[in-house]
Formats: structure tokens, sequence, C-alpha cells
């Protein structure tokens, strides 16, 4: 008898149906163990899959391997200069940077009104007015952070900056609150510290990391310059390297090439400032990776915990039936088959459990989605890749045919006479 | 039928050694029905259990329906059980979880029967054990004579050349006993081989021999007239 044919055997099933429909408690028990166990898998792999889609999410509208950099004031004494001496970056500097470090892909300096220092802006349209953040901006700026603008606007261009025309993009929040309801802002003129600028754009509140707020109002850099007499000064460098560029050392470069070209000692780490996006962005992903590792081994280690579980109950279940077991050799079970019953109704309930927790966990993440569905939470579309599933499915038919292997072998190695013979 | 030639069996219980069988010469033709006596610890037990496979001799020889039985490892003994050996037990030993018919089909499922048929034939047999319309009965619902004649129909289902039966009326009242007896001979006036051990010299009667065993060796091996069970049966 080939174990296969015995597989395929519809006989075989209606013994293996018959003996745990006949069971109801022991099979409602052991099925639950498992159930449990490949639930919290399948509910923690799509909860950390969540998670990094939802850290996905929040930094999809950014470079991830950008960084900026901002001078502060120096800390060791150099070239004769005392400490504590203030430095500004320069226009002069992005274009040696550009040159002298080809991972830079893109590099936009940025001024700021009203973000670092300096008052924000008192902004006037008809009766209403606010202060909003100022930014001078770059085209160039767009390429290393996305910038929705609404329908009918756009952001600052070339012309913009060779004209230094005075044309300004508002924020959403901007927006409602100098603009009544129905009013469209394009084209219509709000006054920035006594200087009228045309909107060109309404920008879209970015939902996660961006480097923005949904209130600033951006004007070509040019502009700025004479608005606030800042001559070639940068208040800021957002740079962005290639996707293959390791923009750690990028920094590090940036950071060297500046001290130099401000004569700064070069073990001075106070001089300039800057923050790396990738770092940052690495380590949060970091985490996400760990939870899904965490998920995997907890969730492996609870269906292990059901399998074994299962193993014992069906233990617990051969030495009560052990008489059972005795009558059908004596009827003329061979031991193969004896063997093959329990283990195959060790994997039917293992089955059975694991594809009802698989749908119960589908149901209970689908659900846990739909309800962090558009808040602040970095959690969307929770899924479990079908890879995991089967993966899951093939490692309990495995389990629990291993386990089965312990009940069967004890339900085959007492005698078919003492197995009568018991009570 | 069955040939036995100086059966020997000894258990070992701890340090000591228990020689229960001490050479048993035995022979049954095709359509005998036999009573196996003994007071317990007699032997006759564990006779039926070599007889039925359930147990291997240490020497001598047994050969059942021309086929010697030696050498027997537990697919094949479990093989020959299925076709050549009926077994009815003193506790009935019935599936509790599956029904009189159910019961009784287990045997043809072993010989690889299909559904449809053994289904039928299963049927077949609980009516002329007179219980037709328990057939989706369980166990449980069923009284003990009832139980024991499910048994008995389960035995006769693989259609087997020899029926060991082990104290079938052991816990059964008289009546029930005599009904059961009655059954047990209307099988073997079909010509059916049954050997039946029993303590009970009343049941033993209704054989149509006797053979009683004593510490390990047949004692008395002696021909009786049969008293019919039906008579006993109103």
């Amino acid at each position: 008898m080939s174990s296969f044919r015995f597989l395929l055997d519809a006989n075989t099933w209606q013994e293996i149906f018959g003996s745990i429909r006949k069971n109801k408690t022991r099979t409602i028990i052991t099925v639950i163990g498992v159930l449990w166990g490949i639930f919290v898998y399948i509910a923690m792999a799509g909860a950390a899959k969540g998670l990094d889609n939802g850290f996905d999410k929040v930094f999809k509208d950014v470079a991830m391997n950008s960084m900026f950099v901002w001078a502060q004031s120096t800390s060791i004494p150099f070239e004769g200069f005392k400490t504590g001496r203030s430095l500004e970056l320069r226009l002069g500097d992005a274009t040696a940077l550009t040159n002298k470090i080809p991972e830079i892909q893109h590099i936009a300096p940025r001024n700021a009104q009203g973000v670092f220092g300096g008052s924000p802006a008192l902004t006037v349209h008809g009766q209403k007015s606010g202060t909003y953040s100022v930014l001078g901006d770059y085209p160039i700026y767009t390429k290393i952070a996305t910038k929705k603008i609404y329908d009918g606007g756009r952001f600052i261009n070339d012309q913009d900056i060779e004209l230094s025309r005075k044309v300004c993009v508002i924020g959403e929040r901007t927006q409602s609150e100098l603009y009544e309801k129905d009013v469209n802002p394009i084209g219509t003129f709000i006054r920035i510290d006594n200087v009228y600028f045309q909107v060109v754009g309404v920008h879209k509140y970015a939902n996660g990391v961006s480097f923005d707020n949904d209130s600033d109002i951006y004007i070509p850099f040019t502009t700025f310059q004479k608005l606030y007499n800042t001559g070639d000064r940068v208040g800021y460098f957002v740079i962005a390297a290639y996707d293959d560029a390791d923009v750690v050392a990028v920094e590090k470069q940036v950071k060297t090439i500046l001290k130099n070209r401000h004569r700064v000692d070069p073990e001075d780490e106070r001089a300039f400032g800057s923050f790396n996006l990738g770092e940052a962005f690495g380590r949060i992903m970091g985490f996400a990776q760990g939870m899904t590792f965490l998920s995997l081994v907890v969730g492996l280690a609870t269906i292990l915990a059901g399998v074994i579980g299962i193993g014992n109950i069906l233990l617990i279940s051969v030495k009560e039936r052990t008489r059972e077991i005795g009558v059908r050799r004596a009827l003329g079970a061979t031991p193969g088959e004896v063997r093959m019953l329990i283990i195959m109704e060790s994997v039917f309930l293992t089955v059975i459990a694991g594809v009802l927790g698989i749908v119960l966990g589908a149901m209970v993440l689908n659900l846990v989605g739909n309800l962090t569905e558009g808040g602040d939470f970095p959690y969307a579309n929770p899924t479990v890749p079908i890879s995991y599933v089967l993966g899951a499915l093939g490692l309990m038919i495995v389990l629990g045919t291993l386990i089965g292997m312990i009940p069967a072998q004890r339900a085959v190695s007492i005698k078919p006479i003492d197995a009568l013979r018991e009570e | 039928m069955i040939e036995i030639k100086d059966l020997h069996k000894s258990y070992q219980m701890g340090s000591n050694t228990l020689h229960v069988l001490k050479g048993i010469n035995f022979n049954v033709e095709a359509g005998e029905l036999v009573a196996i006596m003994g007071s317990s610890g007699s032997g006759k037990s564990t006779l039926l259990n070599i007889l039925g496979m359930l147990d291997v001799a240490d020497t001598g020889s047994y050969v059942l329906d021309g086929v010697p039985i030696e050498n027997m490892n537990e697919t094949k003994a479990a093989q020959y059980r299925n076709k050549f050996l009926g077994f009815v037990f003193q506790s009935f030993n019935l599936i509790n979880y599956k029904t009189a018919q159910e019961n009784v089909a287990l045997p043809l499922y072993y010989q690889r029967v299909s559904r449809k048929v053994r289904n039928e034939k299963a049927l077949e047999y609980l009516d002329q054990v007179g219980l037709k319309p328990w057939a989706t009965h369980l166990p449980s619902e069923l009284s003990g004579g009832q139980k024991q004649r499910v048994a008995i129909a389960r035995a006769m289902a693989a259609e087997p050349k020899v029926l060991l039966a082990d104290e079938p009326t052991g816990a059964l009242d008289s009546k029930t006993s005599y009904e059961v007896m009655d059954l047990i001979q209307q099988i073997n006036d079909k010509g059916n081989t049954i050997l039946v051990v029993t303590h009970e010299p009343d049941i033993a009667e209704m054989c149509k021999r006797v053979v009683i065993l004593k510490d390990g060796v047949i004692v008395e091996d002696k021909k009786v007239n049969q008293k019919r069970a039906s008579a006993y049966v109103q």
C-alpha cells in the first residue's frame, strides 16, 4: 500500500472526518490553539507591514537621501580668528559644493524669514491679515521635496528668479485664513511686509514628513534678497544626493568643504549644523524591519506552540482511544494505516485551524486598516505577502505531520492485545 | 482448518517467568463449534489470542487453513486477521462514535471495499442478527445483547474463515446469553468454524465440542451433544 494512494482514497478521508466530527470538544480545543497562533502571526505580520507602508507613505514626498546644512558659529579659534565668530553661508558655496562633490544631484539654497530667526511677515489680503513665514526659493527645491500645487497654480519658475518677480505661492492654511471660501486666490494680490505680491499657486499640505508648514509663503530667492536685503547670504542648503550615493559620506564632505571655504578649523564640530534625512529615515526603517522580524519570530513561535498543543491533545486522545485502535487493528488495520489516520487527523486539524486563523487575521487587519485610514498615524494598507501565508501553511503541514508522528507512533507501539485489554 | 502443534507460551513477570501454555496440540475441522473452557489463569485466553494472531507463541507451529502462521510482522498479521479471522469480545469493543452500521462496515473498510458496497453489506449482516432497524443507532443506544449482536455481525461481515469469541456472553444475563448463543449456533449451522472461550458450562454445552484447559495443558477434549439455545429462547 503506498501512502499516496492512501491519501487520495475517499474512504480514508471518511474515516478521518468521522473521527474528527465525533470528537467535537477535542477538535474545537485543538483547533483553537493553532488558530490563535496563526491569527497572531497574520495580525502581527500585517501590522508590521502596515507600519512599513505607513512610513513609506510619510516619506514619499521627500527625497530620502537628502540633507540640510546651515551655518552656526565657530567653537575653536583658527587662523587668527577668535572663537565664537558667526558664519554665513553664501550662494557661492552652492556652486563650490556642486563642483567638488559629484554625488550631489540637487542643491537648493533657501532663505527663511520667521523660521529660525526674524519675525514672520505680516501679510494682508483685503480686510484679513496674518503673520506667516516667508521662504526664498529656487525652482530646483521641488526636485528635492515634492510640492503639490493645487490646480491652476504653479511653483516659482526660472523667470521669476531672473526677473525677481513679486510672485508668491501660499499655503493651504494661508489661503483659508486670508480668503473667503469661494474665492480663487490665483492672480490676486497680497501684501507681504508692505510689498504687493501676486499669488501664482497654492501648495497642498503634505501629510507626513515634509520640510515645510502648511502656512508658509514661497517667493523667488532673488525677490527675497531684495525684500530683506540679504545679498548673497543663504539661510540653509537643502542637498539631495544621487540615489546610490552614501548621504552620510556626502554630509561629511559638504562640511569639510564649507569649513575650508569659511576658514574654520577642520576639527570644529559646531561651526556648521546639519541634519541627514537618509540617516533618520534609515533608523525608522530599521525600526520597521525590526518590527517585521519580531512579528515573524513571535508569530512562528505561537504557531509552534499551537501545533505542539495539537500534538499534546492528540497524544491524550490516542491514550483515550487505545481500545478503539486495538479494535481497529484486530479488525485488520495495519500499523501503517493506524499511523496514517492519526497523522492525517493532526494535519487536517492544523490546516483547518490555519485557514480559519488566516481568514480571521485578514478580517482584523482589514478592520484596523479601515479604522486608521486617513489618520496621522503612520499605518497604511496592512497586508501579508502571499508568500508569508503559503509559507505559514506549508510550515503548519510540516509541523502537523511531525507532531502527529508522536501520537501516531504511540498508537502503534501498543500491541493490539494490550490495547484491547486496556480499560 | 486449525492445526496447532506443541505450542508454548510464557510471560515475563518481573523476575518470574510465567509458563502459560505448556505444549498444546489441537486441531479444529471446518464447520466445528468448539468451546474452550478452563478456570482463569488456565491459558484459554492466551490460546485464543495466539489463534487470533494478536499474540505470538514462543515455540510450536500454527497452521490456519493451510497457511503456516509464522514470522509475522504487524502489517502481515493485520492483513491475515482481516482476511481469516472474526473477533467477538466480552466487552463488545464497538467504536462508540460510530453507528451500528458503520461499526459493522469497519472490517470491510480495511478490505478496501467501496463505501456503497460496504454499507449495503453491513446492513445485510445487521439484518441477519435482527438489528436492521437499529442501523443508525450508536452503541450507547443499544442494550448489551444488541451490542454483542452488532459485534457478531461485524465479525461476520469480513466473511472470516474462523470466528473467535472471547467470553461472548460474559457480560450478559442468561436470557441474553442464550439469544447470543442461538445466533452463534445459527452461524455455525451455515458451515462457519467458531471457537468460543467460556467458563460457563451451560454455554459450553451449546457447542459441539468442549476442550478443557488446566494450567496450560489440555486435560479434556470431547464431543458433546449440542443443546440448542433456541429451546431456551422464547
